[in-house]
């Protein structure tokens, strides 16, 4: 019964939470709240995943309006784990924060940031939890607007231009996919997704129902920075303020992923999605990704617009896993959701860290700053050999399930693509480690900082400690497997039973 | 106490020394005395799971389960025990050697060096004591990642370089072909347990059986059989006892075990012979071994000599278990032991000249085996010993791969090649490393080359002498490398 509730007070909690921490004026009760706010719903997402893990499904009637006419929050294992990702990592997120905000945000500013960031995170919890459409439209929305202005905050003024780009596009995403729900509105009349997926076979205008299928997944694919349509990405994540590109890096293209798994494998089912174009396209496409993605990033000279290429490869493997249509795909796509969450927080944390100290994180402004922080830059390569797919880490777990699934499959050409991700990873990671260690260390360029102030000579503990913290799961999660294999497991599963997981 | 906790505490006990090691970076004396009670220990339990192996006492291990069915689990046989028993003595031979280099050398970073090569010895012990193919592949790599600052020891242009070929060689070969291979047979037989007589008999298609192995053979990079052997001259640059380490004790080594391994206990020589892999693949080791020691007569830099030796002596291994019968299998076991032996005699020797030389060129050293007598002999038995001489422990290994090539089945043709290649193979031994302590010990001292020399410091010379004994005793009592490597390859 319990858990029917935690899956509204998920939603509400930040919502009420956001508006009172906007009109508080001091920084540190602000953040305080937050923190709370943050850790209460991991909390609450761990409690919620313990009671669907098993396959039952919780659904909390919004009102008391009975489902399809009312708004329902449905969730079983599959928003459960994304939940508990978008609530882990903002819990990280929120602890690593503090400092790290009182110096990149102006003061007078920093309530209405942690307002911004708990709405983004609200918009991001709410895509998950709920069970219509429209209603996932909406907090679509809520997440997009907030991003944009998080980005925006960025010191650097081009973090404006990136933030208007992203704006530009992310509407455009929103907009296809807000038309694409209606035209499935139009042919069903109904927008509660289990409905949906009971009514849209029987639907009479199948070309009502293939156009609302490619608008819906063009939007989603948009959101979730899907090769060719990653364009937004690079330069909001590497402009964006340090806290905002952890948290955007490790959640928002990954709950636009978890959008897409549900609208194809839920609202509509694998055997319309095997009769299209899509498979074979995300295939190629992931493919793509991953080559391109990794290629940009070997190319960058700054550390977080290489992580944000990376970003767009990893996603590549994610798309690739979904393109299969098998459940060993998509199993391995859930788990490198996981994954990425992790390793990519951890490695743009270390980027905060330098940015804290250096002030800026392009590459000849950070040479031989590994050598001054042992810890962060050891803490950094763990992440960063994750990214490689070491063995012992998380990303080899991810890789390793994938190259399963496209072995199955015989998918040859995805197979040496996959291992050739691996080996340009390993080209750009060691060309971070060596400025970072190699390189002799020049005088640094600190600006923007007042003389004398102590941020040049150590690491908040708090930052170091959240780096540490995820680096550690890193490892933990790559051998110990249990949670995230076993639920990515049982959700696949029940996205794959014959009922299409309908009740 | 039982085998597993003694398994576990090899493997810990050196991560451990690591620890303490690298708090004392204000106490070098401390922190020497911890290196060697911590190298001296591990040679103690070693020796005890030895022990505990001949009664019979085996037990396995199962850190965790990250996958259905590919667990990270450890056991001990006949094979990884003699790797264990190598690496662990010549640990402790090293380290002693290293305190005389490292402080004669003026080395910087000195408490780095001894933490990670205790790092790096840990990590040799998870590889000998793997249970399967998963296990050894993870340590695998975290071997190739513990010895990457030890290349780059320096720091400098030339070492960050080297450190990249390093890298991107080792890496680039294990996760684009060692991994692939893995996965296939992951893929083929549903299980990556390390069983005797293999796993793949009838479960991998016969016509897969040869490229899976040439995986195997190429993504082994460690094993540096040609063309994946760029790594070794280029990780040159690092202070001699981690050459000593790398070429003799663990990187190599690591190497080749796993080949042996893969063939004796993932493939099965059976399944290998019938299929045919083997008539063709052994090119690969044959040419290895002849063109890296022509190349390694054009090298006048010594410690690149001895690295091209070094490729040229590990295909004799890949060779070996290449051959897929009783005699060549055991050769090449033996041969491990046997060449890890003599090589770390030769390095010690060409640091201890480096030290008090200064002279990295063999051109340079005519005369200097009359101001170093000790220095030279120790060169001059470990070049007998490998090169396969009586009255030296190198003996044996290349009398039983000269048998093993007669018992190979191929093509006559092959067959008498593999055999010229050893024969001729030793007599380039001689004409590229027995040339050098001959010079020395005869030639004629250039004009201006009147220098004071005298014998490296004590601890170099005790470190050299230990393993140059080790080479002469193993002729006559060739135990219990012998019996080891008998029992790895008894199945056949």
């Amino acid at each position: 019964m319990i858990e029917q509730q935690l899956s509204i007070l998920l939603v509400v909690l930040p919502l009420l939470a956001a508006p009172i921490i906007a009109v508080i004026n001091r920084s540190s009760i602000a953040w305080a709240m937050t923190l709370s706010v943050t850790v209460c719903c991991l909390i609450m997402s761990v409690w919620m995943l313990s009671g669907v893990v098993d396959g039952s499904v919780i659904h909390y009637e919004l009102g008391g309006w009975a489902p399809p006419w009312g708004i329902e929050y449905r969730i079983d294992t599959l928003n459960g784990l994304v939940a508990l990702i978008v609530c882990g990592i903002a819990a990280a997120t929120a602890l690593y924060a503090k400092r790290s905000v009182e110096q990149e945000i102006p003061k007078h500013q920093i309530p209405m940031f942690y307002c911004a960031f708990l709405l983004c995170f609200l918009g991001l919890l709410g895509i998950c939890l709920t069970g219509d459409i429209f209603n996932l439209f909406v907090f679509l929305e809520v997440s997009s607007l907030s991003s944009y202005a998080l980005i925006a905050m960025g010191r650097n003024r081009k973090a404006l231009t990136a933030s208007f780009h992203y704006l530009v596009l992310g509407t455009l995403g929103a907009t296809f996919f807000l038309i694409g729900v209606g035209l499935a509105y139009g042919a069903t009349g109904t927008l509660n997704m289990a409905d949906l997926s009971v009514r849209l076979p029987q639907a009479v205008d199948t070309h009502l129902v293939n156009t609302a299928f490619a608008l819906i997944v063009v939007g989603v694919a948009l959101k979730a920075a899907i090769y060719p349509l990653h364009l937004w990405l690079p330069n909001a994540y590497s402009f964006a303020p340090s806290v905002v590109s952890i948290f955007l890096s490790a959640t928002a293209t990954k709950v636009a992923i978890y959008v897409l798994i549900r609208c194809l494998f839920h609202v509509y089912s694998v055997e319309y999605v095997t009769n299209t174009l899509l498979p074979q396209l995300l295939i190629v496409m992931g493919g793509v990704a991953v080559l391109y993605g990794s290629m940009r990033a070997i190319g960058q000279t700054g550390m977080r617009k290489m992580l944000a290429y990376s970003s767009v490869a990893q996603i590549g493997y994610m798309i690739m896993g979904i393109g299969f249509l098998t459940e060993a795909g998509l199993t391995a796509s859930l788990i490198h959701l996981f994954n990425h969450a992790l390793m990519k927080a951890a490695l743009f944390m270390a980027a905060g860290l330098f940015i804290y100290r250096a002030n800026t994180a392009t590459f000849e402004n950070i040479k031989g700053l590994g050598r001054e922080m042992p810890w962060t830059f050891a803490a950094m390569v763990i992440a960063a050999l994750s990214l490689i797919g070491v063995p012992g880490t998380v990303g080899f777990v991810s890789k390793w399930q994938l190259l399963q699934a496209a072995l199955e499959e015989n998918h040859w050409p995805m197979v040496v693509i996959i291992l050739v991700g691996s080996l340009l990873a390993i080209i750009y990671v060691w060309k971070l480690i060596e400025v970072l260690y190699f390189q002799p260390r020049e005088k640094m360029r600190v600006t923007g900082v007042a003389s004398g102030s102590e941020n040049i000579g150590r690491s908040p503990i708090s930052m170091a400690v959240t780096l540490w913290i995820l680096a550690l799961s890193c490892i933990y999660f790559g051998i110990n497997t249990e949670l995230s294999m076993d639920t990515a497991k049982s959700a696949v599963e029940i996205l794959f039973a014959a009922d299409g997981g309908q009740r | 106490m039982s085998t597993s906790t003694l398994m576990i505490i090899a493997m810990l006990l050196p991560l451990f020394g690591a620890l303490v090691i690298s708090r004392l970076n204000k106490a070098p004396n401390i922190r020497e005395v911890i290196t060697i009670i911590t190298s001296a220990s591990l040679l103690g339990i070693v020796i005890a799971i030895f022990n505990q192996l001949s009664q019979g006492n085996v037990e396995r291990i199962v850190l965790a389960e990250p996958f259905n069915g590919i667990a990270i689990a450890f056991s001990i046989e006949s094979l990884g025990m003699m790797f264990a028993l190598v690496a662990s003595s010549l640990w402790l031979v090293t380290s002693i050697y290293a305190i005389g280099y490292m402080r004669a050398h003026h080395e910087k970073h000195q408490t780095r060096f001894y933490a990670l090569f205790a790092i790096a010895i840990a990590a040799v012990m998870a590889i000998c004591f793997a249970d399967n193919l998963f296990t050894l592949f993870l340590f695998y790599e975290v071997l190739t990642l513990s010895t990457y600052p030890l290349v780059t020891h320096s720091g400098d242009e030339k070492a960050k370089k080297s450190g990249r070929i390093y890298l991107g060689v080792l890496m680039g070969s294990s996760i684009g072909l060692f991994l692939l291979g893995v996965l296939l047979v992951w893929h083929f037989t549903g299980s990556l347990e390390f069983t005797d007589g293999g796993i793949v008999d009838g479960k991998i298609p016969a016509y897969w059986i040869a490229p899976v192995y040439a995986l195997f053979i190429l993504g082994i990079g460690k094993a540096a059989v040609m063309p994946m052997h760029k790594w070794l001259p280029a990780a040159m640059v690092a202070p001699t006892p981690v050459s000593a380490l790398l070429h003799a004790v663990a990187v190599v080594k690591a190497g080749v075990f796993a080949i042996l391994k893969v063939t004796l206990l993932i493939f099965g020589p059976d399944t290998i012979v019938e299929s045919g892999a083997n008539h063709w693949l052994i090119w690969l080791p044959m040419l290895t071994i002849l063109l890296a020691s022509l190349v390694a007569m054009t090298k006048d830099n010594l410690k690149e000599r001895l690295a091209y030796s070094t490729i040229s002596q590990l295909s004799y291994i890949v060779l070996g278990a290449m051959l897929a019968n009783s005699m060549g299998l055991l050769g090449g076991t033996l041969h491990i032991a046997m060449h890890a032996f003599g090589k770390i005699s030769l390095f010690f020797a060409a640091g201890a000249i480096l030290v008090t030389l200064h002279k990295t060129k063999i051109s340079e050293l005519s005369g200097m085996g009359r101001k170093m007598p000790f220095t030279f002999t120790v060169f001059l038995i470990g070049t007998l010993s490998i090169i396969g001489l009586p009255p030296f422990g190198g003996m044996w290994s290349k009398w039983y791969l000269a048998l093993g090539t007669i018992d190979f089945t191929g093509p006559d043709f092959t067959r008498w090649a593999l055999l010229g290649t050893l024969m001729l193979s030793s007599l380039l031994n001689i004409a590229y490393l027995a040339v050098i302590p001959v010079k020395a010990f005869f030639g004629k001292i250039e004009l201006g080359q009147e220098i004071k020399a005298k014998e490296a410091p004590l601890p170099c010379l005790v470190g050299m002498a230990i393993p140059a004994i080790i080479c002469l005793i193993l002729f006559f009592y060739p135990e219990p490398f012998y019996s080891l490597a008998r029992a790895a390859t008894l199945s056949l």
